[in-house]
């Protein structure tokens, strides 16, 4: 129990706890964005890795940091673009296209990886960002800008979907498509946009992984992160707040369980650590799933003139 | 942009339909050839080469093909029910820990049971292992209206991580030198080579014999029906007196137990003991290879040996050439999308407004 109280107080723990939270934070924002207009993107595993990888090769050609986030955007948005011509324009399952979406966009990954740098065996760095030690706020001084921008980004998407036309519109598409189009929203379009803009989230959240987290791209390296986040989103009711809330409670988790892993004091296989955040994720589904308000238009495909 | 509904799907449609998809994974993918600075049909020559162009390639294809027909019809069995089980990969995992359990020689030695006994036991609880796994996914999804491809996606690490402490406690192989891999099969349990000299096991009749049996039963029982009727319309399905749960969860229970069968069948074909990377994915590739197949248990097959070839064909080219073997992966993504969009447009047409 005093090990317990001596994590807590230290603010190294808090300081992983932020860390870890950031790219949960970004990739739930990102799903949330696509979920809000009633489309499942289950393309963010393989965005994510895909913004991991573009936004450190942009940097290790040469472009400055914030260069390479937007170039991992970017990647996000493309791929994005792709699985709303497939489940916006054709109308396909938005399940298999997520999923061939993740595994085209890990293997072209993987693919420039090596095409890059066929032989090399440790992987190349750049040099990330810095901490923001000017900031002069404990904890949060000790995290990189995109942990920042993370945190400012939850109530601007807040903002934007409770209290602008364009929230409003997204927010339609996705509880009433048709609905929306009898009141000249063009469903396609706003669901376009959305998508666009939530897998280049998920481009961010990837990118974050080697500008910030690391310096350098590592194979497997999102190792499910994306899959947390449409748990998250779920457990978050899709409300950005709760998002927040429900990334720095797994973060929160995911770092007691290294700390209780590295103070080593037990017989428990460290895996079964590592276990935690997925059963966790589980049991947050399941917790949520009586009163789970799901956009009503999700996973429905919306063909024009067809009810 | 607009989809209108052929009233009748063209000849012409049908066939272009496949053969621009196979068009369009041929560009994209010789794109990325060129980008690695190769020739493009000298690539394309080596990877049918090492697939397809000797009895060795074919026999390390179907090898690799063995494992994919079974994972290929876990996902067409639950697709068609609409029950999305991506959890194929774990349970495969688990249906090997369950073969290695009841088979294995534990202190040197296996259960004292005859052969004829021991063998279907083994394949009992892997089947076993893998139905149950997918149990839990599916009666969430059922019972509280859990999105099940989140809950199986999550069990795959779960069980990754589960593997990985077993083989570093309860089943690890104590002359392994430190090496995770759990201990070995009862050598009588390990399937025979068809081909002498190559790695072909006998698996391959059973990948064959099951894929059989699942177009039987989707063409012949009440089951088959019911599970086509959940998957086009449940609410439809439900009002015309289909059990529309007990459907979910057999087939549930069938899908998880394809794929455990994997898991033990892979075992007994090849190492005969569990390693942490005895699948490459196996059981994401067998979501790829059942759309790729149309959902179709028979076209499986085909789909399960043209992506084992696409794999091993590109080991083989990268050894000689120097592509990154991903290249296979890629064309793996590019021809699941594509056909997927092909066979859209052979149904409906696109009207730019």
């Amino acid at each position: 129990m005093t090990e317990m109280i001596e994590i807590l107080l230290n603010p190294a723990f808090w300081v992983a706890v932020l860390r870890i939270a950031t790219p949960l934070i970004l990739g739930t924002l990102g799903v949330l964005w696509c979920e809000r207009a009633g489309v499942l993107n289950l393309g963010i595993e393989g965005i994510m890795v895909a913004g991991a990888f573009a936004g450190w090769l942009a940097v290790y050609q040469g472009l400055p940091l914030w260069g390479g986030v937007a170039v991992a955007a970017l990647a996000g948005a493309a791929f994005g673009l792709l699985h709303a011509l497939l489940t916006v324009g054709l109308a396909l399952s938005q399940h298999v296209a997520g999923l061939g979406i993740t595994l085209l966009a890990t293997a072209l990954s993987y693919y420039g990886y090596r095409v890059a740098f066929p032989k090399v065996s440790t992987p190349p760095t750049i040099a990330p960002f810095a901490p923001m030690e000017g900031l002069g706020i404990p904890v949060l001084s000790a995290q990189t800008p995109l942990t920042l921008l993370a945190i400012l980004l939850v109530p601007l998407s807040a903002w934007v979907l409770f209290r602008t036309p364009v929230g409003l519109a997204v927010r339609m598409v996705g509880e009433n498509p048709q609905a929306a189009e009898g009141q000249g929203v063009s469903v396609a379009a706003v669901r376009t946009g959305a998508i666009v803009a939530g897998s280049a989230l998920m481009g961010v959240a990837g990118s974050f992984l080697t500008l910030s987290a690391f310096n350098a791209f590592f194979f497997n390296m999102v190792n499910g992160r994306g899959w947390i986040c449409v748990a998250l989103v779920v457990f978050a009711s899709w409300r950005p707040g709760k998002a927040l809330l429900g990334a720095l409670l797994f973060a929160f988790f995911d770092a007691l369980q290294l700390r209780l892993q590295q103070a080593g004091a037990s017989t428990i296989p460290y895996q079964v650590y590592l276990m935690l955040p997925y059963v966790l994720s589980i049991l947050a589904l399941v917790l949520v799933a009586r009163k789970a308000a799901y956009p009503q238009a999700l996973m429905k495909p919306y063909r024009q003139g067809e009810r | 942009m607009r989809l209108e509904r052929r009233s009748q799907a063209s000849a012409a449609a049908l066939v272009l339909a496949p053969l621009g998809a196979v068009a369009f994974t041929l560009l994209v993918s010789s794109l990325l050839v060129l980008w690695a600075g190769a020739p493009v049909g000298q690539t394309y020559g080596l990877l049918l080469q090492g697939a397809f162009g000797s009895l060795f390639a074919w026999s390390e294809t179907l090898t690799r093909a063995i494992p994919l027909i079974l994972t290929g019809l876990a996902a067409t069995v639950a697709f068609r029910a609409r029950l999305f089980n991506i959890g194929a990969e774990g349970q495969l995992y688990a249906g090997a820990l369950a073969a290695v359990a009841v088979g294995g020689l534990h202190g040197g030695e296996g259960l004292a049971l005859p052969l004829w006994l021991l063998f279907p036991l083994m394949m009992l609880a892997a089947a076993l292992a893998g139905a149950l796994l997918l149990l839990g996914p599916a009666l969430m999804k059922q019972r509280l209206g859990v999105d099940e491809v989140v809950t199986t996606l999550l069990l795959n690490f779960i069980v990754l991580l589960l593997v990985s402490a077993l083989l570093d406690g309860a089943m690890k192989d104590p002359m392994a030198m430190g090496w995770p891999q759990s201990v070995s099969l009862v050598p009588e349990l390990e399937l025979s080579r068809l081909v002498e000299g190559t790695r072909v096991h006998s698996g391959l009749i059973g990948a064959v014999l099951l894929a059989l049996l699942v177009w039987a039963l989707f063409k012949y029982t009440v089951l088959g029906f019911d599970i086509r009727a959940v998957g086009a319309n449940p609410r439809a399905a439900a009002f015309a007196g289909v059990p529309v749960t007990r459907t979910v969860v057999l087939v549930a229970l069938l899908s998880g137990a394809l794929a455990g069968m994997a898991g033990a069948i892979e075992v007994a074909g090849r190492a005969s003991y569990v390693t942490l990377d005895m699948s490459p994915g196996y059981g994401y590739s067998g979501i790829v290879i059942a759309m790729l197949a149309g959902l179709n248990p028979l076209g499986v097959i085909a789909a399960g040996v043209f992506v084992a070839g696409v794999l091993v064909g590109a080991d083989s080219m990268s050894r000689a050439i120097g592509v990154p073997t991903y290249l296979a992966d890629v064309i793996v993504a590019v021809a699941l999308l594509s056909v997927l969009v092909a066979t859209l447009l052979a149904q409906y047409r696109l009207r730019w407004r």
